[in-house]
């Protein structure tokens, strides 16, 4: 029980797999952060016109619209009607994070995600307190605010604080003082308030949380037999309310994580030795019947 | 009061509670960022929205700073404004007529790239673009004014003889001059700022506004009385009497002549 007998988490699945395959998710995840992160900077660092724009809004190839369908929502609630281009790009936006989970948005795209996972990997280095854990509803909350005080002032409200797309805009237009809005994130997570900005406040994760309600792709916990409660997973995972339903359901309940805050960062993934969870689709109820775990055992005593 | 709604009660206080600590939190938070929204809309008056922009306040609702109109401005007169660093609201597009004036495409490109409608589509044509009003500020200063030749303003200005134009008057400095003065005709300026920008002074006397600061306004029911009676072809109201005007005597007359001007009172000694 004691934290120092306990192995650093992940420790045992690199050992067992390897340091790449425990990581596999996680360097997919940074290679897609840089991906999306250089198409928009491949034209005004190499004049290779393929995306223009920003995250809010792009144009890829001269004829894909995409738009954040978040922002184009706060225009609208402040009564103005966009245009068809915006609003074409905002569905199919909509229609790709339907698919494969909203919150993919928050681990594979968001160009925030780096800076709060180096404030929590720091936070974990240093040994510091969880602080300030506001419900995780309250993201939800803060969205209903962003809309309601655009609706109020007239104004996309929330574009002015979004650290999201003021990094992005910041890094691809000019950064001006982005880095402060960045830094603050960064001491919010690293001293205020543990995973505090992307899995507790911020709204635009809430709204993405929303649109993946019904996503296809998940995470399944169908070997949910093998896990053998070292803790791993809820020790990486930045939503870690959402394993438990899945991995501790009884038979007959489903093994696949289906909370729209599940991130399918794929990080449970790596860090687990015994290969519990494997993406999947919603669909899918199979559960890997291995050899009667022993149940009501704790390890120490069966191993 | 019954068992089964005391037992609900720890459970529904807490909600109660954590609910309106949430709902006291959002208020705080809601609040500031009201502030600093209504705050964003203050434009900086050297700041000039591209052509075909919303009024600042419907802009801001529109834009989505996407920075679409930057990309496709051939000339890099557009820039979005960086957070604390530009006066317009962060992420919005912008320009500076002294630095990088709008040369006016005819196919308007950053029109054409918005997706949202926050530079109206309607606008069609350049030459009905109002980004802002071209203003002479400084009659002190500038050149024209003093009785020379510079007319720079005049020849750079896209719409040369109809949005500035020479106006001559006499230099009494001189008492034998011209004075050409670069006039503004607001109904044709575009607010591009070609003028400003080629002023030759280390400050230019000419400078584009926001029209809000460059222009008054009529009221709704002012009539000009010769324009009404042109339109007309006759006097607004029928059957005035129209009483003979009393002019100043030509010279070397007398004043009591018939018809000529006779002051009222005479000073004391009389003539001159």
């Amino acid at each position: 029980m004691s934290a120092k007998t306990h192995l650093p988490v992940g420790q045992e699945a690199i050992r067992v797999k390897g340091w790449v395959a425990a990581h596999h998710y996680l360097l997919l995840r940074r290679f897609s952060q840089a991906f999306f992160l250089g198409l928009f900077l491949l034209g005004p660092w190499f004049g290779i016109w393929w995306v223009a724009g920003t995250l809010a809004g792009s144009r890829t190839f001269d004829v894909l619209p995409l738009t954040d369908p978040l922002v184009l929502l706060q225009s609208i609630a402040t009564g103005h009607l966009p245009e068809l281009t915006a609003l074409v790009g905002a569905v199919i936006v909509l229609a790709v994070y339907a698919l494969v989970g909203g919150r993919v948005y928050c681990s594979w795209v968001c160009p925030i995600n780096p800076v709060t996972d180096a404030a929590h990997w720091l936070h974990d280095r240093l040994g510091l307190q969880k602080g300030w854990q506001p419900k995780r509803s309250t993201r939800l909350w803060v969205l209903g605010t962003v809309l309601l005080v655009s609706a109020l002032t007239g104004t996309i409200a929330w574009e002015l604080v979004n650290p999201v797309t003021i990094l992005h805009r910041g890094l691809i237009f000019g950064m001006g003082f982005a880095w402060a809005v960045v830094a603050a994130v960064f001491l919010f997570d690293l001293v205020v308030s543990r995973r505090g900005w992307c899995s507790h406040i911020c709204p635009v994760g809430a709204f993405y949380g929303l649109v993946g309600t019904r996503s296809v792709l998940r995470v399944s916990a169908a070997n949910r037999a093998a896990c053998d409660d070292c803790m791993d997973c809820y020790a990486i995972c930045p939503e870690n309310h959402v394993i438990s339903p899945a991995l501790k359901g009884k038979p007959g309940d489903t093994p696949v994580i289906l909370s729209p805050d599940c991130t399918n960062c794929g990080r449970c993934i790596d860090v687990c030795a015994v290969d519990v969870f494997a993406f999947t689709h919603r669909f899918d109820q199979r559960v890997r019947e291995t050899a009667t775990p022993a149940e009501d055992v704790p390890k120490e005593y069966a191993a | 009061m019954s068992a089964t709604s005391q037992l609900k009660s720890p459970g529904r206080r807490r909600f109660l509670t954590e609910t309106a600590r949430v709902a006291g939190g959002c208020a705080v938070a809601g609040t500031l960022l009201a502030y600093v929204a209504r705050d964003a809309r203050a434009l900086p008056a050297e700041a000039l929205r591209p052509p075909g922009a919303l009024p600042e306040k419907d802009f801001l609702s529109a834009c989505i700073r996407c920075g679409l109109c930057v990309r496709d401005c051939p000339y890099d007169t557009l820039k979005l404004a960086e957070l604390g660093e530009d006066g317009p609201a962060t992420g919005t597009p912008y320009f500076t007529a002294r630095d990088v004036p709008c040369e006016m495409c005819d196919d308007i490109p950053c029109v054409a790239a918005c997706p949202t409608g926050a530079l109206d589509p309607a606008l069609k044509t350049i030459d009905d673009a109002r980004m802002g009003t071209a203003v002479l500020v400084d009659q002190e200063n500038c050149l024209n004014f003093l009785g020379l030749r510079c007319d720079v303003c005049y020849r750079v200005c896209p719409v040369i003889d109809e949005a500035i134009t020479l106006e001559t008057s006499h230099n009494t400095r001189s008492g034998k001059h011209a004075i050409f003065a670069p006039t503004v005709h607001a109904d044709h300026c575009t607010g591009c700022g070609l003028c400003e920008k080629s002023c030759v002074l280390p400050e230019a006397a000419i400078k584009v506004l926001p029209i809000r600061l460059a222009r008054g306004s009529s009221a709704d029911h002012y009539r000009m009385g010769w324009e009404e009676k042109e339109r007309k072809g006759a006097p607004l109201v029928e059957g005035i009497i129209d009483l003979p005007d009393r002019m100043p005597a030509p010279a070397g007359t007398a004043p009591e002549a018939a018809g000529g001007f006779e002051p009222a009172f005479k000073l004391p000694g009389g003539g001159q």
